[in-house]
Protein backbone atom coordinates (compact mmCIF):
# COMPACT_ATOMS: atom_id res chain seq x y z
CA UNK A 1 0.00 0.00 0.00
CA UNK A 2 0.83 3.45 -0.52
CA UNK A 3 2.77 5.88 2.28
CA UNK A 4 0.37 9.59 3.02
CA UNK A 5 2.57 12.39 4.51
CA UNK A 6 1.41 15.31 5.99
CA UNK A 7 2.82 18.74 4.29
CA UNK A 8 3.79 21.41 6.26
CA UNK A 9 3.06 24.73 5.53
CA UNK A 10 2.39 28.66 5.83
CA UNK A 11 -0.24 28.57 3.45
CA UNK A 12 1.53 30.21 0.72
CA UNK A 13 4.97 28.11 0.87
CA UNK A 14 5.94 24.34 2.02
CA UNK A 15 8.20 24.44 4.92
CA UNK A 16 11.47 23.34 4.11
CA UNK A 17 11.77 19.81 6.84
CA UNK A 18 8.87 18.44 4.22
CA UNK A 19 10.96 18.10 1.69
CA UNK A 20 13.62 15.95 3.80
CA UNK A 21 10.15 13.92 5.04
CA UNK A 22 9.30 13.47 1.26
CA UNK A 23 12.77 11.61 0.73
CA UNK A 24 12.66 9.57 4.01
CA UNK A 25 8.95 8.56 3.36
CA UNK A 26 9.56 7.88 -0.54
CA UNK A 27 12.21 5.31 0.49
CA UNK A 28 9.35 3.33 2.99
CA UNK A 29 7.26 3.15 -0.37
CA UNK A 30 7.79 4.46 -3.83
CA UNK A 31 4.23 4.85 -3.78
CA UNK A 32 4.06 8.63 -1.91
CA UNK A 33 0.92 11.07 -1.62
CA UNK A 34 1.05 14.00 0.28
CA UNK A 35 -1.75 15.72 2.01
CA UNK A 36 -2.06 19.50 2.32
CA UNK A 37 -4.58 20.48 4.56
CA UNK A 38 -4.91 24.37 4.25
CA UNK A 39 -6.41 27.59 3.70
CA UNK A 40 -6.12 29.46 -0.30
CA UNK A 41 -3.48 27.24 -0.05
CA UNK A 42 -3.67 26.28 -3.90
CA UNK A 43 0.62 27.23 -4.21
CA UNK A 44 1.96 24.62 -1.92
CA UNK A 45 -0.48 22.03 -3.72
CA UNK A 46 1.15 23.02 -7.10
CA UNK A 47 4.79 23.23 -5.36
CA UNK A 48 4.39 19.59 -3.77
CA UNK A 49 3.20 18.27 -7.18
CA UNK A 50 6.11 19.47 -8.95
CA UNK A 51 8.42 17.05 -5.96
CA UNK A 52 9.97 14.60 -8.26
CA UNK A 53 8.98 11.38 -5.91
CA UNK A 54 5.42 12.61 -4.96
CA UNK A 55 3.29 10.14 -6.63
CA UNK A 56 -0.37 12.29 -5.94
CA UNK A 57 -1.58 15.46 -4.01
CA UNK A 58 -4.55 15.23 -2.11
CA UNK A 59 -5.82 19.18 -1.15
CA UNK A 60 -8.50 20.09 1.28
CA UNK A 61 -8.88 23.40 1.24
CA UNK A 62 -11.03 24.93 4.22
CA UNK A 63 -10.56 28.15 6.95
CA UNK A 64 -10.70 25.05 9.83
CA UNK A 65 -6.97 24.27 8.69
CA UNK A 66 -5.71 27.61 8.12
CA UNK A 67 -3.78 27.07 11.47
CA UNK A 68 -2.15 23.57 12.86
CA UNK A 69 -4.91 22.54 15.17
CA UNK A 70 -4.05 19.42 15.67
CA UNK A 71 -7.51 18.07 16.38
CA UNK A 72 -8.73 19.28 13.04
CA UNK A 73 -6.39 18.21 11.06
CA UNK A 74 -6.65 14.64 12.63
CA UNK A 75 -10.20 14.22 11.61
CA UNK A 76 -9.36 14.96 8.09
CA UNK A 77 -5.95 12.47 7.97
CA UNK A 78 -8.40 9.69 9.73
CA UNK A 79 -10.87 10.20 7.30
CA UNK A 80 -7.83 9.52 4.19
CA UNK A 81 -5.52 6.76 6.22
CA UNK A 82 -7.78 3.90 5.10
CA UNK A 83 -5.73 4.18 1.91
CA UNK A 84 -2.61 3.78 3.23
CA UNK A 85 -0.19 1.66 5.23
CA UNK A 86 2.36 4.52 6.16
CA UNK A 87 1.47 8.14 8.07
CA UNK A 88 4.04 10.02 8.10
CA UNK A 89 5.13 13.55 8.89
CA UNK A 90 8.33 15.48 10.10
CA UNK A 91 9.45 15.29 13.94
CA UNK A 92 9.39 18.58 14.29
CA UNK A 93 7.06 20.49 16.70
CA UNK A 94 4.52 19.62 13.78
CA UNK A 95 4.56 16.57 13.45
CA UNK A 96 5.12 15.80 17.12
CA UNK A 97 1.74 17.75 18.23
CA UNK A 98 -0.02 15.49 15.64
CA UNK A 99 0.86 12.43 14.54
CA UNK A 100 0.78 10.47 18.41
CA UNK A 101 -3.17 11.71 17.78
CA UNK A 102 -3.73 10.08 14.90
CA UNK A 103 -1.99 6.61 15.77
CA UNK A 104 -3.86 6.19 19.24
CA UNK A 105 -6.92 7.10 16.79
CA UNK A 106 -5.72 4.22 14.60
CA UNK A 107 -4.70 1.81 17.60
CA UNK A 108 -1.25 2.20 16.10
CA UNK A 109 2.27 2.06 18.26
CA UNK A 110 3.68 5.11 16.88
CA UNK A 111 7.66 4.86 15.59
CA UNK A 112 9.09 8.62 16.26
CA UNK A 113 11.94 10.51 15.19
CA UNK A 114 13.49 8.15 13.40
CA UNK A 115 16.66 8.55 11.66
CA UNK A 116 17.22 5.67 9.45
CA UNK A 117 14.48 3.71 6.90
CA UNK A 118 15.85 -0.09 6.97
CA UNK A 119 12.49 -1.24 5.83
CA UNK A 120 8.83 -1.15 5.34
CA UNK A 121 8.70 -1.37 8.84
CA UNK A 122 12.17 -1.81 10.65
CA UNK A 123 13.55 1.77 11.67
CA UNK A 124 16.55 2.99 13.35
CA UNK A 125 16.07 5.83 15.75
CA UNK A 126 17.70 8.02 18.95
CA UNK A 127 16.76 7.13 22.49
CA UNK A 128 18.36 8.54 25.31
CA UNK A 129 19.25 12.01 23.77
CA UNK A 130 20.92 10.21 21.24
CA UNK A 131 23.20 8.12 23.43
CA UNK A 132 21.94 4.66 22.46
CA UNK A 133 20.27 4.11 19.04
CA UNK A 134 17.46 1.66 18.59
CA UNK A 135 16.31 -0.51 15.61
CA UNK A 136 12.52 -0.88 15.96
CA UNK A 137 10.18 -3.00 13.71
CA UNK A 138 6.46 -2.06 13.95
CA UNK A 139 3.97 -5.40 14.24
CA UNK A 140 1.11 -2.89 13.63
CA UNK A 141 -0.85 -3.08 10.76
CA UNK A 142 -0.70 0.60 10.15
CA UNK A 143 2.52 2.68 10.58
CA UNK A 144 2.74 5.95 12.33
CA UNK A 145 6.05 7.08 11.62
CA UNK A 146 7.72 10.26 12.43
CA UNK A 147 11.06 11.67 10.07
CA UNK A 148 14.03 13.47 12.05
CA UNK A 149 14.69 15.85 9.11
CA UNK A 150 17.92 16.49 9.36
CA UNK A 151 18.68 12.99 8.98
CA UNK A 152 17.54 12.99 5.08
CA UNK A 153 18.22 15.17 2.18
CA UNK A 154 15.81 17.05 0.61
CA UNK A 155 13.59 16.41 -1.78
CA UNK A 156 14.14 17.67 -5.35
CA UNK A 157 11.66 20.30 -5.83
CA UNK A 158 10.86 19.98 -9.62
CA UNK A 159 10.96 16.99 -12.02
CA UNK A 160 7.24 16.18 -10.61
CA UNK A 161 3.71 16.22 -12.24
CA UNK A 162 1.53 14.57 -9.49
CA UNK A 163 -1.87 14.67 -10.35
CA UNK A 164 -3.87 16.61 -7.49
CA UNK A 165 -7.24 16.22 -6.26
CA UNK A 166 -9.52 18.23 -3.80
CA UNK A 167 -11.07 16.53 -0.86
CA UNK A 168 -13.61 17.88 1.52
CA UNK A 169 -12.81 18.88 5.07
CA UNK A 170 -13.95 16.95 8.18
CA UNK A 171 -14.74 17.86 10.87
CA UNK A 172 -13.65 20.74 13.21
CA UNK A 173 -13.17 20.82 16.83
CA UNK A 174 -15.32 22.77 19.16
CA UNK A 175 -12.55 22.96 21.73
CA UNK A 176 -9.50 24.22 20.55
CA UNK A 177 -9.11 27.78 19.09
CA UNK A 178 -6.19 29.30 17.35
CA UNK A 179 -5.42 33.09 19.12
CA UNK A 180 -1.87 33.96 17.73
CA UNK A 181 1.55 33.34 16.53
CA UNK A 182 4.72 35.19 17.68
CA UNK A 183 7.06 33.96 14.78
CA UNK A 184 10.48 35.58 15.21
CA UNK A 185 11.76 36.79 11.83
CA UNK A 186 14.71 37.17 10.52
CA UNK A 187 17.01 37.18 7.39
CA UNK A 188 19.12 34.89 8.70
CA UNK A 189 18.89 31.11 7.61
CA UNK A 190 16.56 28.76 9.26
CA UNK A 191 18.03 27.38 12.43
CA UNK A 192 17.09 23.33 11.38
CA UNK A 193 18.67 23.70 7.33
CA UNK A 194 21.73 26.59 7.78
CA UNK A 195 24.72 25.19 7.12
CA UNK A 196 26.44 26.73 9.50
CA UNK A 197 25.74 27.43 13.28
CA UNK A 198 26.56 29.55 16.14
CA UNK A 199 25.32 29.49 19.04
CA UNK A 200 26.19 30.72 22.80
CA UNK A 201 25.77 29.30 26.09
CA UNK A 202 25.48 30.37 29.55
CA UNK A 203 29.26 32.09 28.74
CA UNK A 204 27.67 34.98 27.10
CA UNK A 205 26.23 36.50 30.15
CA UNK A 206 23.21 38.32 28.79
CA UNK A 207 21.27 39.23 26.07
CA UNK A 208 23.67 42.20 24.71
CA UNK A 209 26.55 40.15 24.01
CA UNK A 210 24.97 37.51 21.75
CA UNK A 211 25.58 40.53 19.55
CA UNK A 212 29.00 39.50 19.19
CA UNK A 213 27.48 35.86 17.64
CA UNK A 214 25.37 37.99 15.38
CA UNK A 215 27.87 40.00 13.98
CA UNK A 216 29.70 36.47 12.71
CA UNK A 217 26.68 35.27 12.31
CA UNK A 218 26.22 37.54 9.48
CA UNK A 219 29.32 37.32 8.07
CA UNK A 220 29.10 33.59 7.79
CA UNK A 221 25.80 33.67 6.70
CA UNK A 222 24.42 31.41 9.76
CA UNK A 223 21.83 30.59 12.03
CA UNK A 224 22.37 31.51 15.47
CA UNK A 225 21.39 28.59 17.89
CA UNK A 226 21.55 28.81 21.61
CA UNK A 227 21.91 26.51 25.19
CA UNK A 228 18.67 25.85 27.05
CA UNK A 229 21.03 27.09 29.95
CA UNK A 230 20.86 30.86 27.41
CA UNK A 231 17.01 30.61 26.86
CA UNK A 232 16.08 29.42 30.29
CA UNK A 233 18.17 32.88 31.56
CA UNK A 234 16.29 35.08 28.93
CA UNK A 235 19.44 36.11 26.67
CA UNK A 236 17.42 34.80 23.52
CA UNK A 237 13.95 33.11 22.73
CA UNK A 238 13.23 29.51 22.22
CA UNK A 239 13.29 29.28 18.75
CA UNK A 240 17.19 29.48 18.72
CA UNK A 241 17.30 26.18 21.01
CA UNK A 242 19.20 23.34 20.05
CA UNK A 243 19.43 20.14 21.99
CA UNK A 244 17.17 16.76 22.86
CA UNK A 245 14.09 19.32 24.23
CA UNK A 246 14.85 22.10 21.24
CA UNK A 247 15.83 21.61 17.45
CA UNK A 248 18.07 19.17 16.21
CA UNK A 249 20.56 20.50 13.67
CA UNK A 250 23.29 19.39 11.43
CA UNK A 251 25.13 21.41 9.40
CA UNK A 252 28.45 21.88 8.04
CA UNK A 253 29.98 23.60 10.77
CA UNK A 254 28.55 24.23 14.44
CA UNK A 255 30.40 26.30 16.26
CA UNK A 256 29.68 26.71 20.08
CA UNK A 257 30.42 29.27 22.25
CA UNK A 258 30.39 29.65 26.06
CA UNK A 259 28.74 26.56 25.94
CA UNK A 260 29.34 23.59 28.49
CA UNK A 261 28.00 20.79 26.25
CA UNK A 262 25.74 19.18 28.93
CA UNK A 263 24.31 15.70 27.27
CA UNK A 264 21.35 17.55 26.69
CA UNK A 265 22.93 20.36 24.04
CA UNK A 266 25.00 17.53 22.69
CA UNK A 267 21.89 15.87 21.39
CA UNK A 268 20.59 18.44 19.42
CA UNK A 269 24.29 19.25 17.41
CA UNK A 270 27.02 15.99 17.54
CA UNK A 271 25.92 14.75 14.20
CA UNK A 272 27.19 18.59 12.59
CA UNK A 273 30.20 17.66 10.07
CA UNK A 274 32.56 20.21 11.80
CA UNK A 275 32.21 21.46 15.66
CA UNK A 276 33.89 23.86 16.69
CA UNK A 277 34.33 24.62 20.52
CA UNK A 278 35.23 28.09 21.94
CA UNK A 279 35.21 27.97 25.90
CA UNK A 280 37.66 29.01 28.70
CA UNK A 281 37.17 26.59 30.74
CA UNK A 282 40.03 23.67 28.86
CA UNK A 283 37.64 20.14 31.07
CA UNK A 284 34.72 21.47 29.53
CA UNK A 285 32.76 18.29 27.72
CA UNK A 286 31.63 20.37 25.00
CA UNK A 287 35.28 19.59 23.67
CA UNK A 288 35.35 15.84 23.99
CA UNK A 289 33.02 16.34 20.45
CA UNK A 290 35.10 19.32 18.84
CA UNK A 291 37.02 19.15 16.04
CA UNK A 292 38.46 22.04 16.41
CA UNK A 293 38.74 23.51 20.16
CA UNK A 294 39.83 26.75 21.64
CA UNK A 295 40.62 27.42 25.27
CA UNK A 296 39.48 31.17 25.26
CA UNK A 297 37.88 33.75 26.96
CA UNK A 298 35.22 34.72 24.36
CA UNK A 299 34.70 37.94 24.81
CA UNK A 300 38.58 38.17 23.57
CA UNK A 301 37.96 34.78 20.95
CA UNK A 302 34.93 36.72 19.53
CA UNK A 303 35.88 39.93 18.30
CA UNK A 304 39.29 38.58 17.08
CA UNK A 305 37.54 35.73 15.17
CA UNK A 306 35.68 38.53 13.15
CA UNK A 307 38.50 40.02 11.99
CA UNK A 308 40.05 37.33 11.04
CA UNK A 309 36.95 36.17 9.14
CA UNK A 310 37.29 40.23 7.58
CA UNK A 311 40.64 39.71 5.94
CA UNK A 312 39.85 36.40 4.58
CA UNK A 313 39.29 37.26 0.38
CA UNK A 314 36.05 34.94 -0.10
CA UNK A 315 33.80 33.33 2.38
CA UNK A 316 31.95 30.25 1.31
CA UNK A 317 27.76 31.14 1.22
CA UNK B 1 -11.08 21.89 39.25
CA UNK B 2 -9.40 18.93 39.98
CA UNK B 3 -6.03 17.92 38.53
CA UNK B 4 -4.45 14.58 37.72
CA UNK B 5 -0.68 14.71 37.18
CA UNK B 6 1.07 12.24 35.30
CA UNK B 7 4.79 11.15 35.88
CA UNK B 8 7.10 8.71 34.85
CA UNK B 9 10.45 7.63 36.50
CA UNK B 10 13.19 7.59 34.29
CA UNK B 11 17.25 7.53 34.69
CA UNK B 12 18.47 10.79 36.12
CA UNK B 13 18.86 13.40 33.03
CA UNK B 14 23.34 13.85 34.85
CA UNK B 15 23.84 10.17 34.29
CA UNK B 16 26.12 8.79 31.33
CA UNK B 17 24.00 6.20 29.28
CA UNK B 18 25.76 2.91 28.98
CA UNK B 19 24.34 0.44 26.05
CA UNK B 20 24.53 -3.14 27.46
CA UNK B 21 27.02 -5.04 25.51
CA UNK B 22 24.39 -7.78 24.06
CA UNK B 23 22.35 -5.23 22.39
CA UNK B 24 18.93 -5.56 24.69
CA UNK B 25 18.80 -2.01 25.72
CA UNK B 26 20.69 0.13 28.43
CA UNK B 27 22.11 -0.69 31.65
CA UNK B 28 19.55 0.46 34.36
CA UNK B 29 21.21 -1.68 37.29
CA UNK B 30 22.53 0.87 40.17
CA UNK B 31 21.75 3.64 38.03
CA UNK B 32 20.65 6.71 39.86
CA UNK B 33 16.97 7.44 38.52
CA UNK B 34 14.65 10.26 38.96
CA UNK B 35 11.30 11.84 38.08
CA UNK B 36 11.62 12.94 34.10
CA UNK B 37 11.85 16.22 34.25
CA UNK B 38 8.85 17.82 32.65
CA UNK B 39 6.76 15.98 34.31
CA UNK B 40 8.53 18.45 37.13
CA UNK B 41 7.27 20.91 35.48
CA UNK B 42 3.64 19.31 35.64
CA UNK B 43 3.67 19.08 38.84
CA UNK B 44 4.30 22.64 39.97
CA UNK B 45 2.07 23.74 37.90
CA UNK B 46 -0.74 22.20 38.56
CA UNK B 47 0.59 22.99 42.28
CA UNK B 48 0.52 27.03 41.73
CA UNK B 49 -2.97 26.33 40.51
CA UNK B 50 -3.86 25.26 43.52
CA UNK B 51 -2.44 27.60 45.53
CA UNK B 52 -3.90 30.11 43.72
CA UNK B 53 -7.19 28.87 44.62
CA UNK B 54 -8.23 27.69 41.05
CA UNK B 55 -7.99 23.75 42.00
CA UNK B 56 -9.31 21.87 44.56
CA UNK B 57 -7.15 18.65 44.46
CA UNK B 58 -4.33 17.27 42.45
CA UNK B 59 -4.22 13.88 42.00
CA UNK B 60 -0.18 12.16 40.53
CA UNK B 61 -0.51 8.98 38.90
CA UNK B 62 2.42 6.72 37.47
CA UNK B 63 2.91 3.66 35.68
CA UNK B 64 5.09 1.26 36.54
CA UNK B 65 7.05 -1.45 38.34
CA UNK B 66 7.34 -1.12 42.40
CA UNK B 67 10.21 1.55 42.44
CA UNK B 68 8.20 3.87 40.53
CA UNK B 69 6.14 5.00 43.44
CA UNK B 70 8.97 7.11 44.31
CA UNK B 71 8.24 9.87 41.62
CA UNK B 72 4.42 9.41 42.87
CA UNK B 73 5.79 10.24 46.39
CA UNK B 74 8.05 13.01 45.70
CA UNK B 75 4.92 14.53 43.52
CA UNK B 76 3.01 14.53 47.33
CA UNK B 77 5.50 15.85 48.62
CA UNK B 78 6.10 19.10 46.74
CA UNK B 79 1.92 19.51 46.91
CA UNK B 80 0.09 16.54 45.33
CA UNK B 81 -2.74 15.57 47.40
CA UNK B 82 -3.33 11.46 46.61
CA UNK B 83 -1.06 9.23 44.40
CA UNK B 84 -2.05 6.35 42.05
CA UNK B 85 0.28 3.91 41.47
CA UNK B 86 -0.17 1.39 38.14
CA UNK B 87 1.18 -1.77 38.29
CA UNK B 88 2.94 -3.18 35.21
CA UNK B 89 6.09 -4.95 34.95
CA UNK B 90 7.46 -4.64 31.94
CA UNK B 91 8.41 -1.41 29.84
CA UNK B 92 4.81 -0.26 28.07
CA UNK B 93 4.60 1.83 25.04
CA UNK B 94 2.97 5.45 24.89
CA UNK B 95 0.20 4.18 23.33
CA UNK B 96 -0.27 1.18 26.16
CA UNK B 97 0.50 3.99 29.17
CA UNK B 98 -2.51 6.38 27.33
CA UNK B 99 -5.07 3.51 27.44
CA UNK B 100 -4.46 3.02 31.09
CA UNK B 101 -4.24 6.71 31.92
CA UNK B 102 -7.85 6.42 29.65
CA UNK B 103 -9.24 4.55 32.05
CA UNK B 104 -7.83 6.33 35.08
CA UNK B 105 -9.64 9.44 33.76
CA UNK B 106 -12.64 7.93 33.57
CA UNK B 107 -12.44 6.73 37.36
CA UNK B 108 -10.91 9.88 38.32
CA UNK B 109 -13.31 12.51 36.39
CA UNK B 110 -10.43 14.93 36.81
CA UNK B 111 -11.08 18.41 35.30
CA UNK B 112 -7.19 18.48 33.83
CA UNK B 113 -4.44 16.30 32.94
CA UNK B 114 -0.85 17.83 33.01
CA UNK B 115 2.12 15.62 31.86
CA UNK B 116 5.83 16.49 30.60
CA UNK B 117 5.62 16.79 27.15
CA UNK B 118 8.60 14.59 26.50
CA UNK B 119 10.14 11.55 28.46
CA UNK B 120 14.00 11.33 28.28
CA UNK B 121 14.51 7.62 28.63
CA UNK B 122 12.42 7.20 25.09
CA UNK B 123 12.31 10.34 23.83
CA UNK B 124 8.86 9.21 21.90
CA UNK B 125 6.70 12.38 22.83
CA UNK B 126 3.37 10.26 22.19
CA UNK B 127 1.14 10.02 25.73
CA UNK B 128 -0.40 13.21 26.23
CA UNK B 129 -1.55 13.86 22.46
CA UNK B 130 -2.75 10.30 22.56
CA UNK B 131 -4.50 10.24 25.64
CA UNK B 132 -6.10 13.41 24.31
CA UNK B 133 -7.18 11.63 21.42
CA UNK B 134 -8.70 8.23 22.88
CA UNK B 135 -10.42 10.80 25.27
CA UNK B 136 -11.79 13.31 22.20
CA UNK B 137 -10.34 15.86 24.67
CA UNK B 138 -8.51 19.23 23.09
CA UNK B 139 -4.81 18.97 23.90
CA UNK B 140 -2.49 21.70 24.53
CA UNK B 141 1.22 20.67 24.04
CA UNK B 142 4.66 21.94 24.75
CA UNK B 143 3.15 24.47 27.43
CA UNK B 144 5.46 27.34 28.54
CA UNK B 145 2.65 29.32 29.93
CA UNK B 146 -0.42 28.29 31.40
CA UNK B 147 -3.67 30.79 32.05
CA UNK B 148 -6.77 29.57 33.73
CA UNK B 149 -10.02 31.34 33.00
CA UNK B 150 -13.67 29.93 33.56
CA UNK B 151 -13.76 26.38 31.58
CA UNK B 152 -11.12 27.29 29.69
CA UNK B 153 -7.11 27.18 29.61
CA UNK B 154 -5.37 29.71 27.90
CA UNK B 155 -1.89 27.62 26.80
CA UNK B 156 1.37 29.49 25.66
CA UNK B 157 3.18 26.60 23.58
CA UNK B 158 6.90 26.64 22.42
CA UNK B 159 7.32 25.83 18.36
CA UNK B 160 9.82 26.00 16.28
CA UNK B 161 8.59 29.56 14.68
CA UNK B 162 8.53 30.81 18.30
CA UNK B 163 5.30 30.85 20.69
CA UNK B 164 1.41 29.96 19.81
CA UNK B 165 -0.91 30.72 21.93
CA UNK B 166 -4.35 28.53 21.95
CA UNK B 167 -7.42 28.76 24.00
CA UNK B 168 -8.56 24.91 24.81
CA UNK B 169 -11.90 24.10 26.45
CA UNK B 170 -12.18 22.25 29.82
CA UNK B 171 -11.41 19.45 30.09
CA UNK B 172 -8.17 19.04 28.63
CA UNK B 173 -4.54 17.67 28.15
CA UNK B 174 -1.46 19.83 28.93
CA UNK B 175 1.74 18.53 28.05
CA UNK B 176 4.52 20.89 29.48
CA UNK B 177 7.75 22.13 28.28
CA UNK B 178 11.02 22.80 30.88
CA UNK B 179 10.79 26.57 30.31
CA UNK B 180 6.77 26.63 32.48
CA UNK B 181 8.08 27.17 35.61
CA UNK B 182 10.79 26.45 38.02
CA UNK B 183 10.02 23.36 39.87
CA UNK B 184 10.24 23.80 43.49
CA UNK B 185 12.25 21.54 46.07
CA UNK B 186 10.35 19.49 48.66
CA UNK B 187 11.08 20.88 52.44
CA UNK B 188 11.87 18.14 54.71
CA UNK B 189 8.65 18.76 56.96
CA UNK B 190 6.84 18.35 53.74
CA UNK B 191 8.38 15.23 52.90
CA UNK B 192 7.38 13.83 55.78
CA UNK B 193 4.07 14.74 55.55
CA UNK B 194 4.48 13.29 52.21
CA UNK B 195 5.04 9.60 53.51
CA UNK B 196 0.92 9.59 55.17
CA UNK B 197 -0.49 10.78 51.99
CA UNK B 198 -2.27 7.71 50.42
CA UNK B 199 -1.06 5.74 47.18
CA UNK B 200 -3.27 3.99 45.61
CA UNK B 201 -1.97 0.80 44.07
CA UNK B 202 -3.74 -0.51 40.92
CA UNK B 203 -2.84 -3.80 38.91
CA UNK B 204 -2.76 -2.76 35.14
CA UNK B 205 -4.20 -6.18 34.58
CA UNK B 206 -7.24 -5.73 36.53
CA UNK B 207 -8.08 -2.57 33.76
CA UNK B 208 -8.68 -4.74 30.99
CA UNK B 209 -6.72 -2.60 28.22
CA UNK B 210 -4.42 -4.01 26.09
CA UNK B 211 -0.88 -3.01 26.96
CA UNK B 212 1.34 -6.14 24.68
CA UNK B 213 3.74 -4.09 22.76
CA UNK B 214 3.39 -3.32 19.26
CA UNK B 215 7.09 -2.74 18.74
CA UNK B 216 9.77 -4.92 18.55
CA UNK B 217 12.73 -3.71 20.06
CA UNK B 218 15.38 -5.89 17.62
CA UNK B 219 19.09 -4.09 19.45
CA UNK B 220 20.17 -1.33 21.37
CA UNK B 221 23.60 -0.03 19.93
CA UNK B 222 25.95 2.81 20.45
CA UNK B 223 25.96 5.73 18.29
CA UNK B 224 29.19 6.19 16.47
CA UNK B 225 31.50 7.82 18.25
CA UNK B 226 33.20 11.22 16.77
CA UNK B 227 36.61 11.07 16.08
CA UNK B 228 38.95 13.50 18.70
CA UNK B 229 39.38 16.45 17.35
CA UNK B 230 42.26 18.98 18.33
CA UNK B 231 42.68 21.46 20.23
CA UNK B 232 44.11 25.08 18.49
CA UNK B 233 46.25 27.82 19.78
CA UNK B 234 44.50 30.98 18.43
CA UNK B 235 41.86 32.66 17.21
CA UNK B 236 43.99 32.69 13.86
CA UNK B 237 45.18 29.35 13.40
CA UNK B 238 41.25 28.13 14.04
CA UNK B 239 40.28 30.64 11.17
CA UNK B 240 43.17 28.95 8.93
CA UNK B 241 42.44 25.53 9.69
CA UNK B 242 38.19 25.87 8.87
CA UNK B 243 39.18 27.37 5.86
CA UNK B 244 42.15 25.56 4.75
CA UNK B 245 41.66 21.63 6.10
CA UNK B 246 38.21 21.57 7.22
CA UNK B 247 37.05 24.15 4.11
CA UNK B 248 33.89 25.26 5.28
CA UNK B 249 34.49 28.98 5.65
Amino acid sequence: MSVLLIAEHNNKEVRPFTYNAITAASQINEDLHVLVLGYQADDVAKSLSEVSNVKKVIHVDNEIYENYIAENYTSAIIKHAENYSHIVSSANTFGKNLMPRIAALLDTSQVSDIIKVISEDTFLRPIYAGNAFATVKSNDKKKCVTIRPTSFDPADKSGGSAEITKSDPAEASPSTKFLKKEEVKSDRPELGTARIVISGGRGMQNGENFKLISDIADKLNAAIGASRAAVDAGYITNDHQVGQTGKVVVPDLYIAVGISGAIQHLAGMKESKVIVAINKDGEAPIFSVADYGLEADLFEALPQFLSELNKLNTIQK
Amino acid sequence: MKILVAVKRVIDYNVQIRVKEDGSGVVTDNVKMSTNPPDDNAIEEAVKIKEAGKAKEIVAITIGEEKAQETVRKALAVGADRGIHVKVDNVIEPLAVSKILKKIVEKENPDLVFMGKQAIDDDCNQTGQMLAALLNWPQATFASKIEVKDNALEVTREIDEGLETIEVNVPAIVTCDLRLNEPRYASLPNIMKAKKKPIEQINASDLGVDINPRIEQIKVEEPPKRKAGIKVASVEELVQKLKNEAKVI
